[in-house]
């Protein structure tokens, strides 16, 4: 679409030949993102009509292997931005050394904990909550009261309700995986591994991706699934409501210690040409016009404290009180090593 | 007449050079858009300081889960190629021998699953068979059973099931566009010699048709072998094939020392067997004559049973999960029958980007079938005719050789892609050429495989008779050969354009511009949470069926007006 807009930019200024029309040429700013990525179509042309850029996305693939491919192309990038490195994945980007660096004057309205790069490698934009999702009607019918912490769903109670995914395809997978290391450790008489033995014992079932573990074995994800309990985002349930009810078929469980947080950055691609530019699609990115269109475009929650939520997010998306935060670079030296035994205990 | 003799030579040998020439087109091709890409990246994965590490070689070789992750690969793709055969060849049969009403329809039918995703496939699945599908609710009611009766979930057996759902058409479609050009005389001889049953698929069927079973079951066995999707989704976590086991270390490890050690374990591996494959096929001889099995209305009893168990099979195995796939996508939610998801597909309520109207994602798709198609048709031909040449040096090493993009890990060759096309003049990573080229060596081996057996079953004695009567090339070409081919080129056009529509493994690799095709869309609706998106995709996926199927008609169409029955 884009790149039809800049056909005719080069069309008019070419085939007409009227150069008393012609503007700057329009700087095109790459940007490479995550296959989620999303925005109000009309916000991003305002922004580029006042820019005169013309931003170009990329996707490429989930938020794991973008990083990969950018720590892969780092000598010659494949864009000037990109946006959608997390935390889990962020010191891996920042090893690698893919970004420069820049402050934009906006951090003044992001609240510290969200700035995890002292050195402004990265800019946070926006943080999403992976939590249990439960189905309303099935605990309703079923008489069955919520877990409240994550050593209940090893309760017989919640005996075979559990739908997980594999940490080591899966983003929110490892989210959870961290959630519980948090909780219980590596060490000591009952780790985390301990854990998910007894979660094994409870019949917990194990799906590969996301879009199986919630369409296809979730009892409320519209397909024909058969477990009323799974991992999915603080944020999922408002996009259950129903027309008629005006209610969400879905709930999230925020109890404390049970959902990781996922903060998502930008960062300006070192090497790039168009600094300025890359600079100003930041700024745009923590505006608060973007920030309250991010909501209902990524299912993520705005970090600008300006910014405002949709009503059905402020009534239905539940934000946890306290959070499992992990230390980035922890995440990244242990990673491996945490999925490989996950893997023995769970999978073989 | 006699200066007739010499004016033919000099066409005939321009001919030949002129072959030299194109041959090597294929090959460069191949050579940049494959084997630079993919040892590009090997070599970042093996030798990341520019010095061959073989500690994760090592780490393989001991490692005893590799192993018998390499035998379940093996074992697992085994059993489905023997399966789907086993069911297409009698399919095969009917559908030459016989004229039944909806022939050509349940040709087209029978490849629809190649399209569909297999996100999409296991919803299916799990819609007909799962614990709350149709078929186990059914039977509770049936028999006031309080557990579902059917738990094939996250079992071999649901595995080979869907293997087999995914290639019979695969096998179908390669036995009997071969066999319908073959001479019925033998087998009609065999019958009055008093040869029946077992005894004339033993000795006759199966021997004539060996070129195109074996190609057949080359190609399903590479596809169980790599087999990603299925394994991945329906086998759950506790199966793995190479082909997961590298994804799970190239994207979730980024352990790229293992990840590329085992898709270099994955090639030699498939290399081999495709050389042994290769020598296994010797040439035979068929004598040329136009004649071929028409397909006649069954008379005896014998005869409607066999087609009529071999529907029964098409309906239960192939046709099912299909119809309950379009079936959900009307009542996906428990909402009872309803347009809506059809109707919500064309509205951008959110004014989102990511929005992709239909109409669009049908367009692109089309586009790049197109040009797979096309392309993969001019080279797969080219292709084929190098190596029908018997005398040709090498061929034999040519021909796994143009088999391997099959056998490649689709993840490697994507990470190959950005780090070796990534500077003029084949700036290509970024670009949306790079779909229908990629789809295109997924696609070749496929018209190569459906060519080659009828090429090699013409004797070059006809060819030269014809020019030495004064045919020009391209009248002997085609006058005597793309006749004898036609039914295999529809068959590796169709297959070209299938793999693309179903983009193959290549949504996972290529970084993309926003030129979003049908599967594209159905995985953007699958990534977000709610019933709704899930009944579009769903929507979507019924409508992928349909532009599917319009385009195997429309292909099989083209051929006969084309070409003319003979």
């Amino acid at each position: 679409m884009h790149f039809r807009r800049m056909i005719w930019v080069v069309v008019i200024a070419f085939v007409l030949g009227v150069p008393a029309y012609a503007q700057d040429e329009p700087v095109t700013l790459i940007v490479v993102t995550h296959d989620s990525f999303s925005v109000t179509e009309d916000l991003l042309a305002q922004f580029e009509a006042e820019h005169n850029i013309v931003v170009q996305i990329l996707r490429s693939g989930d938020a794991g292997t973008m990083v990969n491919q950018a720590v892969l192309t780092k000598d010659n990038p494949l864009g000037d931005v990109l946006y959608g490195v997390d935390n889990t994945f962020l010191s891996r980007a920042l090893d690698a050394g893919l970004f420069s660096p820049y402050e934009s004057p906006l951090l003044a309205d992001v609240p510290e904990e969200f700035q995890l790069d002292p050195d402004y490698r990265v800019t946070p934009v926006d943080y999403g909550d992976v939590c249990l999702n439960y189905d309303v009607a099935y605990f309703e019918e079923n008489d069955l009261s919520l877990p409240e912490s994550l050593l209940d769903l090893a309760d017989p109670a919640y005996k075979s309700l559990l739908v997980v995914e594999n940490p080591a395809t899966s983003s929110p997978g490892l989210a959870f995986l961290l959630a519980t290391i948090d909780q219980f450790g590596h060490e000591g008489d009952y780790t985390y591994l301990d854990y998910w033995r007894d979660l094994v014992a409870n019949e917990v079932y194990v799906s590969d991706d996301w879009s199986d573990a919630y369409f296809g074995q979730f009892t409320a994800g519209g397909g024909d699934g058969t477990r009323p309990l799974v991992v999915s985002y603080a944020s999922s349930p408002p996009f259950t409501v129903d027309a008629e009810t005006g209610l969400p078929s879905t709930g999230s469980i925020v109890a404390d210690g049970m959902c990781f947080r996922q903060i998502e950055f930008v960062g300006i691609l070192a090497g790039t040409q168009h600094q300025e530019a890359a600079q100003q699609f930041i700024d745009f990115m923590l505006s608060v016009s973007f920030q309250e269109d991010m909501p209902f475009q990524m299912y993520v929650f705005p970090v600008n404290t300006q910014a405002e939520l949709p009503e059905e997010f402020a009534q239905f998306a539940s934000i946890p009180e306290n959070p499992v935060v992990f230390d980035s670079a922890e995440i990244d030296s242990s990673r491996e090593e945490w999925i490989q035994a996950w893997t023995e205990v769970v999978l073989r | 007449m006699d200066t007739g003799v010499d004016r033919s030579r000099s066409p005939l040998t321009r001919l030949v050079n002129l072959r030299y020439g194109l041959l090597l087109v294929p090959l460069v091709f191949l050579a940049v858009f494959f084997f630079y890409p993919l040892i590009s990246i090997l070599g970042v994965s093996l030798a990341p300081e520019g010095q061959l590490n073989l500690g994760a070689f090592t780490a393989l070789i001991t490692s005893s889960y590799y192993r018998d992750t390499l035998v379940f690969t093996t074992v697992q793709a085994l059993l489905s190629t023997l399966l789907t055969i086993g069911l297409a060849l009698p399919g095969a049969y009917i559908f030459v021998r016989y004229q039944f009403p909806g022939k050509s329809l349940l040709m087209a039918l029978a490849t629809l699953p190649f399209v569909l995703p297999t996100v999409v496939v296991a919803a299916a699945f799990s819609a007909l068979i799962g614990p709350r599908g149709l078929l186990n609710t059914g039977l509770m009611s049936l028999f006031s059973l309080d557990t579902p009766p059917v738990q094939l979930d996250r079992t071999l057996a649901i595995i080979l099931i869907v293997h087999v759902f995914y290639n019979y058409a695969v096998a179908l479609r390669l036995i009997s566009g071969y066999w319908a050009n073959q001479n019925p005389r033998m087998e009609e001889a065999a019958r009055v010699l008093g040869a029946h049953g077992w005894r004339l698929w033993w000795t006759i069927r199966l021997p004539l048709l060996r070129p195109a079973v074996l190609a057949a079951a080359m190609l399903v066995f590479i596809f169980t072998f790599t087999s990603f999707g299925v394994v991945l989704i329906l086998g759950g976590p506790r199966f793995a094939t190479l082909e997961v086991e590298i994804y799970r270390q190239a994207t979730g490890l980024f352990n790229l020392p293992v990840a590329g050690a085992l898709a270099l374990v994955q090639i030699v591996f498939m290399f081999a067997l495709m050389v042994v494959y290769t020598r296994l096929q010797k040439r035979i001889t068929t004598d040329i004559q136009r004649a071929e099995y028409v397909a006649l209305p069954p008379r005896s009893r014998r005869a409607k049973l066999m087609i009529g168990l071999n529907l029964v099979m098409m309906v239960v195995l192939l046709f099912a999960p299909l119809l309950a796939l379009v079936i959900r996508s009307f009542t996906a939610g428990d909402s009872g029958w309803t347009l809506a998801y059809y109707q919500r597909l064309t509205v951008n309520t959110r004014q989102s980007l990511l929005f992709v109207p239909p109409a669009q994602a049908i367009s692109n798709s089309l586009v790049f079938a197109g040009i797979t198609t096309l392309l993969a048709l001019t080279l797969g031909l080219i292709t084929a005719y190098l190596l029908s040449r018997r005398n040709l040096p090498l061929v034999r090493w040519l021909d796994p050789l143009f088999m391997l993009p099959l056998a490649a890990s689709a993840v490697t060759l994507g990470f190959g892609f950005i780090i070796a096309l990534d500077s003029p003049p084949l700036n290509l990573r970024a670009s949306p050429l790079l779909i229908p080229l990629a789809h295109t060596l997924v696609a070749m081996p496929f018209v190569v495989r459906s060519v080659l057996p009828a090429l090699r079953a013409i004797p070059p004695t006809v060819q030269e008779a014809a020019s030495v009567l004064g045919a020009s090339p391209w009248r002997v070409w085609r006058w005597i050969d793309l006749p004898l081919i036609s039914r295999g080129l529809a068959v590796g056009a169709t297959f070209a354009f299938t793999v693309s529509m179903g983009e193959f493994g290549a949504s996972l690799f290529v970084v993309r511009p926003d030129t979003p095709t049908i599967p594209v869309a159905i995985f953007r609706l699958l990534s977000q949470p709610g019933a709704a998106n899930y009944g579009q995709a769903l929507a979507l996926s019924v409508i992928l069926m349909i532009v599917s199927a319009v385009g195997f008609v429309f292909i099989e169409r083209l051929r006969t007006a084309g070409i003319g029955e003979f």
